[in-house]
């Protein structure tokens, strides 16, 4: 199965290095766990371009280039360096990392209400370990991947979210991966867990960042669990840096009645792939997935969401967007499954995406699998420019061409930011894209709508 | 102001107008009747521009120059401003950043300064009595999510606000209800003035009953068939368009 | 008061009605595949040595192959040493060179089927070839086709009169390495339809060739080619059935269709292979490679096919659009009830410019059936400003089947426009309801709605055709409502 086991040993023997250098008093359960994952990883190695879900993304870089874990330490980020990353007039929590390990001096936790933990994985594992050990993993598929299985092999650090019953935290909770750039090489595998309990609710923004242009690796993996009533918003930030392997997993579980919203924007990154499977695992759970790239140069993103309705009255709303320029090859693939018995399951997916030059490539695979039959499930997919018609109007009204295009190559990515609830967040993503997209003409107004 | 002169053009390879001859001066309002498929709306576009409607014969004049040889948008900066049957939608762009964006456009074209924020606010909310539209569709995007009716009236906004010399309204009346036809009347009624001509294109006599016509033709297989004054339209009412474009069958007023 | 499912589950069982068996005399070699056994095809046919070079080359490509995984079916392996690979039924001499002198039971069993072979009898406009097991029995109307230069024969005889053409064109479109069943019937085909359609004309009527498999344990592989010169038309239907039969049968079949500059291909199936009783005994693996070039600028090939039969499907006609201006179509209702399954599609694979594609794909479940559209549009660089419009609907009877949506939309040319819909719905109970209150049976309003979401396709067909695809889709789905 593994055409690179070569380079799959080099991995392997990371493992048994870092299991000897394990501290001492790690819960048993936990090296079972890496033990676990370890022979899953050594079984399958890292996935091939025939593996149908590997398709349209060659993984053999990231194999060949032989990542090695980084250094814990702080290596001279300070407080000013992070100011970049911030979102301006944001109130929030926040929760940093550098090079994947957990850095309280550079995070903010201050004013957490009564039930609410928030930490880094590490600390909680020896803090509270018999909650991680009830909730960790558990929303991982049996057959997971190779990046899967290396991430808790090598599980290390992370964020760990904990609201307790009926919580509502009011401020979003920041999380910052930052990772340096004093050499060349490394693997970043963050390993986060949020966990809501019945009736909570709470938004988090994982946030990728890099201060430099070193190619280095992140693996990172996300669980969150969504218990009755709860309710989950996600953001996924990729502004990693421009050599960057970004590959990320996010594993949702949704008990009833809970809802969970994600927001997956892309504008970092030379090679990503981000799987998100979201289970609808009991009645009335809701899922709400937003998805927006925006590439550029010789960057290719492969955005994978896999939504299975495996109870009745689910509803799921799907809306993937990618705007491609330069050598740029974006990637969906969107997979719906209605199990049997999930009847009146509700399932709308759409994937638009826009092709700006000659060399940029849009593949798109979405994917319904019905084995119910009281369902409402559709979905759409379109390549192709911008819409002629809008164009004239926007001619008719005086705007000369250039300027015509780009405006409507804005707001096709507008789209998708509208959608975002946090308006600090979706401003400060709005002034980005319009500086990139509107080649720096007057924007205020726009923000207007 | 303009004048066409055998106008001949084609959508798709297949030609609709077939030669038309018309003048406008300041000041005129023009009705441009006719039945469905006459080449009414065509002749709408190609004044405008739109690609994919090509000229293959005659010339128009614009104030002096050679209008078919200018860019959409520098056609609008000149003052020509068409009000579309089908307005389209554009989900992520401010109404009102249109608004400026244009306006703003039209005025540096003329070698006027820039509105700044308050003086253009300003202006609109002053419009945007005249045509009874919801203040708050100003801050929505592009006719997204707009009833017929509030489209119509938004193409109205944006041509008091555009103060355009030569206004083309196509089917503008078209599936309005009568609250909104009145309101898109009297937003183009108050843009009557010496200095500006308008073409309204319509299949009904029933918008003419609110913006009174100076002339009025009627349009059927590519050709102006007939000119007359208002008094034509209710003959139009009254006989319908057969009579005209089965020249046999019908007398003459 | 029955519910709309129990009056769709009542509506879906009649028996098969093509399910009886000839009884006659067979030539057949004995089960079982290698290098002898094509070398006995090759000889019984009387081929020139390039043909059974040409399997030879297929036989051991394949060898090498392994089946396609990747399909949304499940079945166990087959064992290709246990299937026999030629049975012609037994005749005195070396073949019919008329209709008198065809055995009058196969005559028969096409009577039987709806298809008089008697010229006399025959629906006026259509030339009918008629494929029993492994080899044609008999085509009609051939001379007057001849008059007008339009070659429409058995393949091996094709093979005998026309061997430039079949040498120049057989391969051409589905090579033998394109994949497993192709290289298989590469290697082991035994007949099919021919037909060459001459500059500049235009063939005055259907052209139609109707597939029966009859023996047990026989593997059908038949092999159509179809040629379309400059500015040619022609419009071919096939039809296919086979015997009720505990065991499951192989047909592999593979079709080329070359359609030169301004020439068109209007190509329809109604496949009505025995699908299996309703525990899933038997039926046909019916594993099919289509596929149709546009080699000259303003060529259009337009596939249509309804998909009632089988156990198994997998096929998916398609079309490499190569020249400028050129057309490609997909229509298809595929329907898939009891223990059904059907992976079938299109691949549009746009390689000139302006090139355009319409893909209209209908699936409707019933029973346990498993019914999956699988599509590929390919938009390759340098293809400027190509058109794909695809829509795609699922129709679920019944809360054991299901409905599935696999499209592959790759796009590496920014003038592209491609668009993909698709939608899965169930017959609604106000529908249904609002039918029978307007004075509508249970069966006739389900079949309104059932004919309704297919009409689409259905107006794609010869008219005498659609009609039989109305009428199959009904007793498809009896036993389905109830």
């Amino acid at each position: 199965m593994s055409q690179n086991s070569a380079t799959q040993q080099i991995y392997l023997e990371t493992i048994a290095a870092a299991g000897k250098r394990a501290p001492a008093g790690m819960p048993a359960w936990i090296s079972e766990l890496q033990a676990r994952a370890a022979s899953r990883f050594a079984e399958v190695g890292f996935p091939a371009a025939q593996q149908e879900e590997w398709k349209y993304t060659d993984v053999g870089p990231i194999a060949r280039a032989g990542f090695t874990p980084a250094p814990k330490g702080l290596n001279g980020v300070d407080i000013t360096g992070l100011e970049g990353f911030l979102f301006e007039d944001l109130s929030c929590h926040r929760l940093v990392f550098v090079n994947g390990y957990y850095a309280p001096a550079l995070s903010q936790l201050g004013g957490l209400p009564a039930g609410v933990t928030v930490s880094g994985l590490a600390d909680a594992l020896s803090e509270r370990p018999e909650t991680l050990e009830a909730y960790l993993g558990r929303c991982l598929p049996d057959a997971s991947h190779g990046f899967t299985a290396l991430n808790s092999a090598l599980l290390a650090d992370g964020a760990f979210v904990h609201l307790s019953r009926g919580v509502s935290l009011e401020q979003p909770i920041h999380i910052l991966y930052v990772t340096t750039d004093e050499a060349e090489a490394m693997l970043m595998q963050p390993r986060n867990l949020i966990v809501a309990e019945p009736g909570s609710q709470a938004t988090l923004i994982e946030h990728y960042v890099a201060n430099g242009e070193a190619a280095y690796w992140t693996n990172t993996l996300t669980e969150v669990v969504a218990e009755v009533s709860a309710s989950v918003t996600h953001y996924r930030l990729q502004e990693e840096g421009p050599r960057a392997f970004h590959v990320g997993g996010l594993h949702v579980n949704l008990d009833r009645d809970s809802r969970f919203t994600s927001h997956g924007i892309d504008l970092g990154g030379r090679l990503v792939r981000n799987d998100l499977r979201s289970v609808l695992d009991a009645e009335g759970a809701e899922c709400h997935l937003n998805g927006l790239s925006v590439l550029g140069g010789r960057q290719h993103v492969d955005n994978h969401t896999h939504i299975d309705h495996a109870s009745p009255r689910g509803t799921s709303r799907e809306f993937y967007k990618g705007i491609l320029d330069g050598r740029a090859r974006g990637v969906f693939h969107g997979r719906i499954v209605v199990h049997p018995h999930a009847q009146h399951s509700d399932a709308e997916q759409l994937n638009h995406n826009l092709l700006l030059s000659r060399d940029a490539e849009a593949d798109s695979k979405p994917q319904l699998e019905i084995y119910a039959d009281d369902v409402k499930c559709s979905h759409g997919a379109t390549v192709g420019q911008l819409d002629a018609d809008a164009l004239f109007y926007l001619r008719s009204r005086a705007m000369d061409e250039a300027a015509a295009r780009d405006l409507l190559t804005y707001a096709f990515a507008r789209d998708v930011l509208q959608r975002i609830g946090l308006e600090p967040v979706r401003l400060q993503l709005e002034r980005r894209l319009a500086r990139g997209l509107l080649h720096g003409r007057d924007t205020k107004e726009l923000e207007l709508a | 102001m303009l004048s066409i002169r055998n106008l001949q053009a084609s959508v798709n390879d297949e030609p609709i107008l077939k030669g038309i001859d018309l003048e406008v001066n300041a000041g005129e309002v023009h009705a441009i009747m006719g039945p469905n498929g006459s080449g009414k709306s065509t002749l709408a576009n190609v004044l405008a521009g739109r690609e994919n409607y090509t000229v293959t014969g005659g010339e128009v004049i614009y104030q002096g120059k050679d209008l078919l040889a200018l860019a959409p948008e520098d056609r609008a900066r000149e003052g020509v401003f068409l009000a579309f049957q089908y307005p389209v939608e554009i989900p992520g762009v401010s109404n009102i950043y249109l608004l400026k964006a244009a306006l703003n456009a039209i005025r540096k074209h003329r070698g006027e300064p820039e509105l700044d924020a308050i003086d253009f606010l300003e202006l609109v909310k002053g419009k945007i009595a005249l045509v009874e539209m919801r203040e708050e569709l100003l801050y929505r995007s592009v006719n997204e999510g707009f009833s017929g009716g509030e489209k119509k009236r938004n193409e109205i906004l944006q041509m008091a606000v555009l103060e355009p010399r030569l206004a083309i309204l196509d089917e503008t009346d078209s599936g309005l209800d009568i609250d909104a036809l009145q309101a898109v009347a009297s937003g183009v009624n108050a843009l009557r003035s010496q200095e500006r001509a308008i073409i309204l294109v319509t299949h009904y006599q029933r918008l003419l009953n609110y913006i009174e016509p100076d002339h009025v033709h009627v349009l059927a297989e590519g050709r102006i068939m007939k000119s007359g004054d208002k008094g034509l339209a209710h003959e139009l009412e009254r006989q319908g368009y057969g009579w005209i474009t089965q020249p046999a069958a019908g007398t003459s007023p | 008061m029955a519910t709309a499912d129990q009056k769709i589950d009542a509506l879906i069982k009649r028996d098969y009605q093509a399910g009886f068996v000839t009884e006659l005399e067979a030539d057949a070699v004995p089960a079982g595949l290698d290098e002898g056994t094509i070398r006995v095809i090759s000889a019984k046919k009387n081929e020139p040595a390039f043909m059974l070079a040409w399997r030879l080359r297929a036989y051991r490509h394949w060898l090498t192959m392994t089946t396609p995984q990747w399909a949304h079916v499940h079945y166990p392996p087959i064992d290709y040493q246990d299937i026999v690979y030629y049975s012609a039924p037994k005749s005195g001499k070396d073949g019919p060179t008329s209709l008198d002198e065809v055995d009058p039971k196969l005559l028969e069993t096409y009577e039987k089927l709806g298809i008089p072979l008697k010229e006399q009898e025959m629906l006026a406009g259509v030339a009918v070839d008629a494929v029993f097991d492994s080899v044609s029995v008999a085509t009609t109307f051939k001379e007057k086709l001849g008059e007008l230069g339009i070659v429409f024969c058995s393949f091996s005889e094709a093979v005998r009169e026309h061997p430039a053409l079949v040498e120049q064109y057989l391969g051409s479109v589905v090579p033998h390495t394109d994949n497993f069943y192709a290289a298989l019937n590469s290697a082991v085909f035994s007949d099919g339809s021919f037909v060459y359609v001459p500059k500049g004309v235009r063939c005055p009527m259907e052209l139609s060739t109707y597939f029966r498999i009859n023996a047990s344990n026989t593997g059908q592989f038949e092999r159509t080619l179809i040629i379309a010169e400059e500015g040619a038309y022609v419009s071919y239907l096939e039809g296919c059935t086979a015997p009720m039969r505990d065991e499951n049968q192989l047909h592999a079949a593979v079709v080329e269709l070359v359609a030169l500059k301004d020439a068109q291909i209007k190509y329809s199936t109604v496949q009505n292979w025995y699908p299996g009783d309703e525990e899933g005994r038997g039926g046909i693996y019916n594993f099919v490679t289509k596929r149709g070039a546009c080699r000259g600028a303003n060529a259009k090939i337009s596939w249509t096919q309804v998909e009632t039969g089988s156990a198994i499907t997998w096929k998916y006609p398609s079309v490499i659009l190569e020249a400028d201006n050129s057309v490609g179509e997909f229509y298809s209702v595929a329907l898939t009830n009891n223990r059904q399954q059907a992976d079938t599609g299109t691949k549009m694979v746009h390689i000139g410019s302006n090139t355009r594609s319409t893909i209209i794909s209908k699936g409707i479940s019933a029973g346990r059936g498993q019914n999956t559209y699988r599509g590929l549009v390919k938009i390759l660089k340098g293809a400027e400003n190509a058109r794909n419009y695809t829509q795609c609907d699922s129709l679920l009877m019944g809360d054991q089947c299901g409905a599935h949506t696999f499209p592959y939309i790759e796009v590496k040319n920014p003038t592209a426009k491609v668009e993909h819909e698709a939608t899965t719905s169930k017959i609604s109970e106000d529908q249904l309801f609002y039918l029978i209150q307007r004075g509508l049976s249970a069966e006739d309003a389900v079949s309104m709605i059932v004919n309704g979401f297919c009409k689409a396709v259905f107006k794609e067909l010869p008219m005498e055709f659609a009609v039989e695809a109305q009428k199959l889709l009904g007793i498809s789905l009896e036993g389905a409502v109830g």
